[in-house]
C-alpha cells in the first residue's frame, strides 16, 4: 500500500521598493506595489488559475479520490485579495470539496522562530485565523517557512495544538532509514513527523525540463513506477513543492500540465495506492520511530541548512537588526507599524542577499527583483532605517504618554 | 610562433590601462611560448626608464624595439601642437609638424622594422599603430590581428570625434583580419560605428597580474576616516565630473570622509573649481599623476574605489582596485561590468545613485566587508594566461588559413 501526499506552497513576498539613503528619514512606502502586482497577475494567469482548474477537475473525475494540501502565507493571500480575487474564490472551491487540506505557517512567512518565540507564535496565529476567516477552516498540520525544522521547532508547534509537522527527508538525519514512514519528533509525545521524498519530489519541481537528465521527458506513467517501488518498503510518499512548479518553474509548453492531468489516473491504477492528506495520513499509518533534528534543516539547496537566509555577515546583521526592533515596535501599540515590521521579516528578503550561488550564474533568480545581493541588502538596510526612525518616534510618544 | 606587435605604451612608461594590458598579455604569452618583437614609439626623455625594464631574464622571448618620436599616450592633436612648439627648431625638423605626420612618420619608421622582421602575425594595439600594421600586412602578407581596447568614441565620450583618427581605426578594423575586442560593451561599438560584422570580432576580457607588487606598506601619512579614490585621467571619457559631483551628495550626510582624485588630464582644472564652487574643496584632494607604486598604495589606502567612466571599454582599475581589496563602484557602461559580480554597478549619469551607494558601503560595515573579500577572491580568476590563451586560438586559426 502507498499513499501519495501532495502538499503545495502557495507564497509570494512583498518585494521592496528601490530605497535611496536619501530618503530615509522621509518615512516613503517601502513595497514596490506595481512590481507584486505584476507579479501575482502574471503568476495566476501561468500557474494558479490553470492548476486549481486541474486539480478540481481531478477530485471531480476521481470522485474525490485525488487529495492535496496547501499552505498559503498570509501575504500572498492578501495579495491575491488584491490583485487577484478570482484565485482565491477558485481556493475555496477547492477547499469546499473536502478533498483540500490547508496548513498553517508563519503568517508573514518568516523565520521569527529562530530570533522570538513569542513573535513566532504570534505570526502563527495570525495566520491561522486568516484562513478560518477567508475559507472558514481551521489547519490542524503545520509547516514551518522553508520547511525550517528541529526538534524544538516540532515541540512548540506540538504544545500550540498541532498534529504534525513537515519537514525535509534530508539524508544526513535520515542515514539509512526512509522518508516514505511517518515518524515521531525526539522530544515531543503526541505530534507526527512527516518527511519530504526529496528525489521524487525534486523530480517533478526541479527535473521536469531538464533535457540533460537522462529521464528525460518525465511521463506520468515513469513516475508512478518509481512510485509503485516504495510498496512493500514504505507507506507514505511525500511530494512537497512550490505550487509555482505548475506553470511557473514548470512551463506548460514542457507538459507539466499533462503530466500532473494524467498522475492521479496512473497511481490509481494500482489497487493498493491512493492519495492522502496529511491529516488523513496520521490517521491511517502508526509512526515507525522517533526522529532525532538536534540542528536546524531546511529545504533548501544541497546543503539544506539555514545558510541561504543567515549564511553571510549581510544576511546576519540585517536580520539580528529587524528582530532587534521587537521592543520598539510592541510598545508603540500601533497596529500599521507592526503590521510593517511583519513584512520586513519575511524570509525572501534574506535570501535575496545570498552570495553562495552568486558566482554561478544560479537557478534562484526567480522574481528576484535584485542585481545583486549588495542592492538587496542596501535597499532592505535603507528601508530598516527609515522605519528604525519611524518606530523610535512613536515608540517615544507612547512612552510620553 | 613569432608575433610582430605594435603597441604606444609599455610599462614602466605608462599612464593608463593600455600600457598595463599590453604588459599583462605580453607576459601571458610569453610563458605560453611565442615569441615577441614590441614595437614602441619613446622619447629622448623616456629612453633613460626603459633600462629599468622587468629583467629580460623573466621575458626571455621577449624583444622590445624602439621608434624615436613624440608620441605619447593619450595624445590628441591639440596637446602634441603644444609639445612640438616648445622643441627647438632641429629638433622640431625630425618630428612631423602635426599629430597626423607625425603618427605617418611613426608608421613609415615601422614599416622598415617590419621589413627587417622575420613573423607569422602581426598584433596591433589601438589606433596609433593601425596604420603601421596594415603597411607591415602588406609588405610581408602575415595576419593582422587589431586589438582595440579603446576606440575614438571612448576616449572623446562621444563628442568632438576626431575625423583623422575614426579614419584611421576604421581603415584598419577593415583591412586586419580579425579584430580582437576588449568587451562586448566594445564589441558593439566596433559594429556599430564602424561597420564592421559581429564575426570578425573576437571577445578577450583583459585580467590583472598578480605577481605584481610593488609596494606593500600605505602611505606614510595617518589617514583619519574613510577614503573614496577615483583613479584615471581626468578626462571626459572618466566621468570626474560624477565623482565630484557624488562627493558634494555624500558629505552632505557623511562629514568624515575625504575624495581624492589621482590623475592629470584636461578636465582637472574644472574639477578643482567645481569642487571650490560645491564648498568641499577641503574634503576633495587631487592628487595628480601617481607613479606605479603609489598606485597599488593609493588602492590600499583607499576604503572605496569608484570608476564612473562614460564610456569604458574595460577598466582594468577596477580589477587593481579589487586585487588590493577595494570596495569598488563601477559604471555599467563598462566593459569590465560585464565580467565582475562582486563590485556595486550604477549608471555613470546617476550622480544619486552613485552617493546612495557610497553612503551605504560607509555605513554598512557587513556590506564593506563583503565586497571587499569577494572582489578579492573573484578578481584571482583573472590571470592573464587566459587572455593569452584566447589570442593564441585567434593567431592559429589565422595562421591555418594560410
Amino acid at each position: 500500500m502507498v499513499s501519495v501526499c501532495f502538499y503545495f506552497q502557495v507564497h509570494q513576498p512583498l518585494r521592496l521598493r528601490r530605497y535611496s539613503v536619501f530618503e530615509i528619514g522621509h518615512h516613503n512606502h517601502y513595497f514596490d506595489e506595481h512590481k507584486n502586482e505584476a507579479i501575482i497577475k502574471k503568476i495566476t494567469h501561468k500557474c494558479y488559475l490553470p492548476t486549481n482548474k486541474i486539480v478540481l477537475e481531478l477530485i471531480n473525475k476521481t470522485g474525490g479520490k485525488f487529495k492535496v494540501a496547501y499552505s498559503m502565507t498570509g501575504i500572498v493571500l492578501e495579495q491575491l485579495e488584491k490583485y487577484a480575487p478570482e484565485v482565491i474564490d477558485s481556493f475555496k472551491k477547492l477547499v469546499d470539496t473536502g478533498c483540500v487540506e490547508i496548513l498553517d505557517e508563519t503568517y508573514h512567512h518568516t523565520l521569527s522562530y529562530l530570533h522570538s518565540k513569542d513573535e513566532f507564535r504570534e505570526q502563527v496565529r495570525m495566520h491561522n485565523k486568516k484562513i478560518m476567516a477567508l475559507f472558514g477552516y481551521k489547519p490542524k498540520i503545520f509547516r514551518n517557512t522553508e520547511l525550517v525544522y528541529n526538534n524544538e521547532i516540532a515541540k512548540t508547534a506540538e504544545d500550540m495544538g498541532y498534529k504534525a509537522i513537515l519537514a525535509e527527508g534530508a539524508d544526513h538525519i535520515l542515514q539509512w532509514r526512509s522518508p516514505n514512514f511517518l515518524y515521531r519528533p525526539k522530544g515531543s509525545s503526541n505530534i507526527k513527523l512527516l518527511l519530504k521524498n526529496y528525489r521524487l519530489s525534486d523530480d517533478i519541481a526541479f527535473r521536469f525540463s531538464e533535457k540533460s537528465w537522462k529521464e528525460f521527458p518525465l511521463t506520468a506513467q515513469k513516475f508512478t513506477s518509481w512510485v509503485n517501488q516504495v510498496n512493500g518498503n514504505g507507506n507514505i510518499v511525500n511530494l512537497f513543492m512550490d505550487y509555482e512548479t505548475f506553470g511557473e518553474h514548470q512551463w506548460e509548453d514542457k507538459g507539466i500540465f499533462e503530466f500532473l492531468k494524467h498522475l492521479p489516473h496512473e497511481i490509481l491504477r494500482h489497487p493498493d495506492n491512493d492519495f492522502v492528506t496529511p491529516s488523513e495520513a496520521i490517521k491511517k499509518y502508526k509512526d515507525v520511530a522517533e526522529l532525532d533534528f538536534p540542528d536546524y534543516v531546511s529545504w533548501a539547496d544541497v546543503e539544506r541548512d539555514l545558510s541561504a537566509w543567515t549564511g553571510n555577515k549581510m544576511q546576519q546583521e540585517a536580520m539580528r537588526q529587524v528582530y532587534a526592533l521587537e521592543p520598539h515596535v510592541k510598545l508603540s501599540k500601533n497596529p500599521e507599524l507592526l503590521e510593517e515590521w511583519r513584512k520586513l521579516q519575511t524570509s525572501d528578503h534574506f535570501y535575496y542577499m545570498c552570495t553562495k550561488w552568486f558566482n554561478d550564474g544560479d537557478v534562484h533568480k526567480y522574481f528576484n527583483p535584485y542585481d545583486s545581493p549588495y542592492e538587496a541588502f542596501i535597499t532592505y538596510m535603507n528601508i530598516l532605517n527609515d522605519f528604525r526612525i519611524k518606530a523610535d518616534k512613536l515608540g517615544e510618544i507612547k512612552v510620553k504618554n | 610562433m613569432k608575433v610582430l606587435m605594435f603597441g604606444w605604451e609599455f610599462p614602466p612608461m605608462s599612464s593608463g590601462g593600455l600600457g598595463t594590458a599590453c604588459y599583462g598579455l605580453t607576459k601571458g604569452l610569453s610563458r605560453k611560448g611565442i615569441e615577441i618583437t614590441f614595437v614602441l614609439p619613446y622619447s629622448a626623455e623616456s629612453d633613460a626608464d626603459f633600462v629599468r625594464l622587468r629583467p629580460a631574464s623573466s621575458m626571455p622571448l621577449f624583444r622590445l624595439r624602439k621608434i624615436k618620436s613624440a608620441l605619447t599616450p593619450y595624445m590628441s592633436s591639440e596637446i602634441y601642437h603644444k609639445l612640438v612648439s616648445k622643441k627647438s627648431a632641429h629638433q622640431a625638423k625630425i618630428y612631423g609638424s602635426t599629430l597626423h605626420d607625425e603618427v605617418y612618420r611613426f608608421t613609415l619608421a615601422a614599416e622598415k622594422i617590419a621589413e627587417e622582421e622575420d613573423f607569422d602575425i602581426i598584433h596591433c594595439h589601438d589606433w596609433m599603430t593601425f596604420g603601421a600594421g596594415v603597411r607591415a600586412k602588406k609588405k610581408k602578407n602575415r595576419p593582422l590581428v587589431l586589438h582595440v581596447h579603446a576606440t575614438e568614441f571612448d576616449r572623446t565620450g562621444n563628442h568632438h570625434v576626431n575625423q583623422h583618427i575614426y579614419d584611421l581605426e576604421r581603415e584598419g578594423m577593415h583591412k586586419a583580419d580579425k579584430i580582437v575586442a576588449v568587451s562586448n560593451f566594445t564589441k558593439h561599438k566596433i559594429m556599430s560605428h564602424y561597420d564592421v560584422p559581429a564575426e570578425k570580432i573576437e571577445v578577450v576580457h583583459n585580467a590583472v597580474d598578480f605577481s605584481q607588487h610593488f609596494y606593500d606598506e600605505p602611505f606614510g601619512t595617518k589617514k583619519d576616516g574613510k577614503v573614496v579614490l577615483f583613479l584615471g585621467r581626468v578626462t571626459l571619457q572618466k566621468g570626474p565630473d560624477y565623482f565630484v559631483e557624488a562627493a558634494k551628495k555624500v558629505l552632505d550626510k557623511e562629514k568624515n570622509v575625504k575624495f581624492i582624485v589621482a590623475g592629470t588630464g584636461d578636465m582637472e582644472a574644472r574639477m578643482i573649481e567645481r569642487a571650490a564652487e560645491l564648498g568641499i574643496a577641503d574634503r576633495v584632494l587631487f592628487a595628480g599623476f601617481l607613479e606605479q607604486e603609489d598606485v597599488e598604495r593609493a588602492y590600499k589606502m583607499a576604503d572605496i574605489f569608484v570608476m564612473p567612466s562614460v564610456s569604458e571599454p574595460f577598466g582594468i582599475t577596477a580589477l587593481e582596485a579589487m586585487k588590493n581589496r577595494t570596495a569598488t563602484i563601477v559604471s555599467k557602461q563598462s566593459g569590465v561590468s560585464e565580467v565582475i559580480k562582486h563590485c556595486l554597478k550604477v549608471d555613470f549619469w546617476d550622480v544619486d545613485e552613485l552617493s546612495s551607494k557610497i553612503i551605504a558601503l560607509l555605513r554598512y560595515a557587513p556590506l564593506h566587508e563583503a565586497l571587499k573579500e569577494n572582489g578579492y577572491s573573484e578578481v584571482k580568476k583573472f590571470n592573464w594566461n587566459v587572455p593569452a590563451e584566447k589570442c593564441i586560438r585567434v593567431y592559429s586559426q589565422l595562421i591555418g588559413k594560410g
